[in-house]
């Protein structure tokens, strides 16, 4: 490795060759500050495009500044981060970017959260000089997301996300100069274009101008009315994270706080989607167990590999990408759903409520899921499963506003029946937890033997694409794992080119899958920050008495009571779907 | 951008494909191919630009973003006898800005439009390496010299 020597404000430090400038003054503890750039370490994903200019230093012997996030660090290079000609063309910048941005900073979604308001604290903006023309675009709202581009400061950290992350590419920089803006082909909007809804560009957004849809005006009034039977469903990576919405360190567990401010905001019963996940493996495992048995008895018609469903993003993802191969994922619903197939049948009816006057509430580490809870197919004469959907920080803000100390609520408990969960529900929240699940139970069905280990090192980890074989007593099962959307199109690729070497897959459309969910508190690029929350969840795991889903009690009474026998005719109709062939022609107006 | 929309006929898309092919679909001349299919089509519209993000395997909105950026690509069908106005430095100086509004104004269209009836289309460029001639006019391979707002009107009647 070649290191080289420089000095940045007088101190010298030594890098290896190829470090940009920034990196080498962080690694020396000074903070340059940065908007349009991006680091998510980890994930190995480096957005530095130099365009925004905050983050410009001096160097000696060149005559302008540089950007430091893309200028590399040479021999000898002396370099001044904080001298008054850099604080003030810093400062001209950033007033500069200001003179075309709205000023509604006070009623703006993005307020508290956003870089652009911390960066004008941090650089003791309190005017904007420049009155200039301010460029104006249509508001664009899809199920999930809105798009507000006069917020847009064309740092392009989404298209970064939208294009090589997630390979979906719906958003590209368009026109030029002043005109510029970042959108779908053909200024379409996100609803007609091939967006999954992953949320991944709007967990990077630094400014308002990509948000979710706000669900909480529409939950206050249904809590309100007291005609309705209000019930939530909160998802496995939730309670990994919510916490950090009041200012309590990443991952750090808030199960118990999470159901008792649930409690406290008015829902009649709080309810836990791993219920449904522990359904999921029920279903989704016994279509695994059907497959590969029929594989393994050379049947050449069975397609293989099974891929997990459990994600909307990736769902719609491969409708537009894929569509010539919608008969391999599985056909299982997502837990999200099958809990709101359950809710508005089974539990109604032995509640005695209406199906109309019941609603279901989901909190959920994702904005793809209000998407999904809006598909024709999950409703029944228009009313439907799932009502609508919140995301995390949703209900971060509603705790806020109901006036609740978060910190200091007391442990509750979830209620019963749909609230009880095994630990394999609860690890469905991480990258290789719903593979882990599936294996627990597909393992014990199809060898007949107990685990004596039920954890699964091998299919755990952060890297974006893994493989494992577990030994199912003498036959080897071979899995894959991928998070992001990229390296779930390289397997897909494999597949559809006959080399696929797996027997399932487990796909999530996120880094990280749902702990890093386009709805989780916002991380602002510090990718340890998913490690506690993925470190959590399997803490969570850990401490449940029952950690197979099919061991779960009141899973087995709503088979025994409701649904017969998973992929049984009811579980049929209730609990499993169909996907479309949308391919990527898209509709132009 | 505005746009058209028009139907393909399959030899328009087989015209595209080939065109692609020539460029061994290879994502890095996304402008090359361009440039040709607008040289066959006279324009790009939506239709032909999905053809084009399917051949290379690009997304649809970087088609577009590179369509959009370039003035030298157009989403609309040129006029009949196209109107270049240059406002290069010279040009610009010399009053092309008031041309170009006594254009929009006579033809009640904007810069990157066609004319309802197909006659005329008004765009602006940069330079023709004319500057001695300043404000410069093209219409159609035919040059205009030193044009003034008030020589509008007689450039538009020779081609009605």
């Amino acid at each position: 490795m070649e290191t080289i020597k420089l000095t940045i404000d007088n101190k010298t430090v030594e890098v290896e060759k190829g470090t940009t400038v920034y990196q080498a003054a962080k690694k020396l503890g000074i903070d340059i500050p940065v908007l349009c750039y991006m680091d998510l370490g980890d994930l190995n994903i480096e957005h530095k495009p130099g365009g925004c200019r905050v983050c410009v230093v001096e160097v000696k012997g060149r005559k302008n500044l540089a950007p430091s996030c893309n200028t590399e660090a040479t021999d000898g290079m002396e370099v001044r981060t904080n001298s008054m000609r850099v604080l003030n063309a810093r400062k001209t910048v950033l007033e500069l970017i200001l003179s075309d941005h709205p000023a509604d900073c006070l009623v703006c979604a993005k307020s508290g959260e956003c870089e652009l308001q911390d960066l004008s604290q941090r650089l003791g903006v309190r005017e904007i000089p420049y009155q200039g023309e301010q460029s104006h675009y249509r508001e664009d709202t899809s199920p999930s997301i809105i798009r507000e581009i006069d917020k847009c400061i064309m740092c392009r950290r989404c298209e970064k996300m939208c294009n090589e992350v997630q390979t979906v590419g719906v958003l590209s920089a368009i026109h030029r100069g002043f005109e510029s803006v970042v959108a779908p082909a053909f200024e379409m909007n996100l609803d007609h274009s091939v967006c999954t809804y992953c949320g991944q560009c709007v967990n990077v957004c630094p400014t308002g101008a990509l948000t979710e849809v706000d669900n909480t005006p529409r939950l206050i009034n249904d809590l309100a009315n007291p005609r309705k039977t209000v019930i939530v469903q909160t998802a496995p990576a939730v309670r990994a994270a919510l916490g950090e919405e009041f200012g309590m360190e990443a991952g750090t567990l808030v199960t118990g706080k999470m159901v008792a401010s649930l409690r406290e905001l008015g829902f009649d019963y709080v309810f836990d989607t791993d219920f449904a996940a522990d359904l999921t493996i029920m279903e989704e495992g016994a279509e695994l167990l059907d497959r590969l048995t029929k594989h393994l008895n050379g049947d050449q018609e069975v397609r293989m590999p099974i891929l997990t469903s459990c994600c909307p993003a990736w769902v719609k993802f491969f409708e537009h990408h894929f569509p010539d191969m919608t008969d391999i994922p599985s056909t299982a619903r997502s837990p999200q759903q099958m809990f709101g197939a359950v809710a508005k049948t089974y539990f109604a009816k032995k509640m005695n409520i209406k199906r109309e006057d019941l609603v279901v509430v989901s909190v959920m580490p994702c904005v793809a899921k209000k998407y999904e809870s809006t598909r024709d197919e999950f409703a029944v004469d228009g009313n439907p499963d799932v009502d609508y959907s919140v995301t995390t920080r949703e209900l971060g803000k509603l705790i806020k506003q109901a006036n609740m100390d978060f910190k200091s609520l007391p442990d509750e408990d979830f209620d019963k029946p749909l609230g009880e969960s095994t630990g394999a529900g609860v690890i469905f929240g991480t990258t290789g937890g719903v593979i882990e699940a599936a294996t627990r139970t597909a393992y014990e069905l199809y060898t007949g033997k107990d685990l004596e280990r039920i954890s699964f090192e091998q299919l755990r980890g952060m890297e974006g694409l893994r493989k494992a074989s577990v030994d199912f007593d003498g036959q080897e099962i071979n899995i894959g794992i991928a998070h992001g959307l990229g390296n779930a199109r390289k397997l897909l690729e494999e597949i559809r080119e006959g080399k696929s070497m797996y027997h399932a897959i487990e796909i999530m459309a996120c880094p990280g899958g749902c702990i890093g969910g386009g709805g989780q508190p916002y991380i602002h690029g510090n990718v340890d920050i998913l490690k506690a929350r993925q470190k959590a969840i399997y803490q969570e795991d850990d401490n449940k008495k029952i950690r197979k889903s099919h061991e779960n009690p009141y899973i087995k009474e709503l088979y025994e009571e409701f649904l017969g026998k998973p992929m049984g005719e009811k579980a049929h109709h209730l609990l499993h779907t169909h996907y479309f062939k949308r391919g990527r022609k898209v509709y132009i107006d | 951008m505005s746009s058209v929309k028009v139907k393909l006929k399959e030899k328009d898309i087989a015209r595209i494909r080939e065109i692609c092919k020539e460029h061994h679909n290879n994502e890095g001349e996304l402008i090359n191919v361009l440039q040709k299919t607008q040289l066959h089509f006279g324009y790009l519209p939506a239709e032909v630009q999905e053809v084009v993000a399917e051949e290379l395997q690009v997304s649809l909105a970087k088609v577009y973003g590179v369509v959009t950026f370039y003035s030298f690509f157009t989403m609309i069908p040129k006029g009949e006898h196209p109107i270049s106005i240059c406002t290069g430095t010279a040009c610009y100086v010399r009053g092309a800005e008031k041309v170009v509004d006594e254009f929009k104004k006579k033809l009640n269209i904007n810069l990157g439009e066609t004319t309802p009836d197909g006659k005329f289309s008004l765009t602006g460029l940069r330079c023709v390496g004319a500057c001695g001639l300043a404000p410069v006019v093209l219409v159609g391979e035919k040059t205009y010299g030193r044009v003034s707002p008030d020589g509008v009107e007689d450039i538009l009647k020779e081609y009605q």
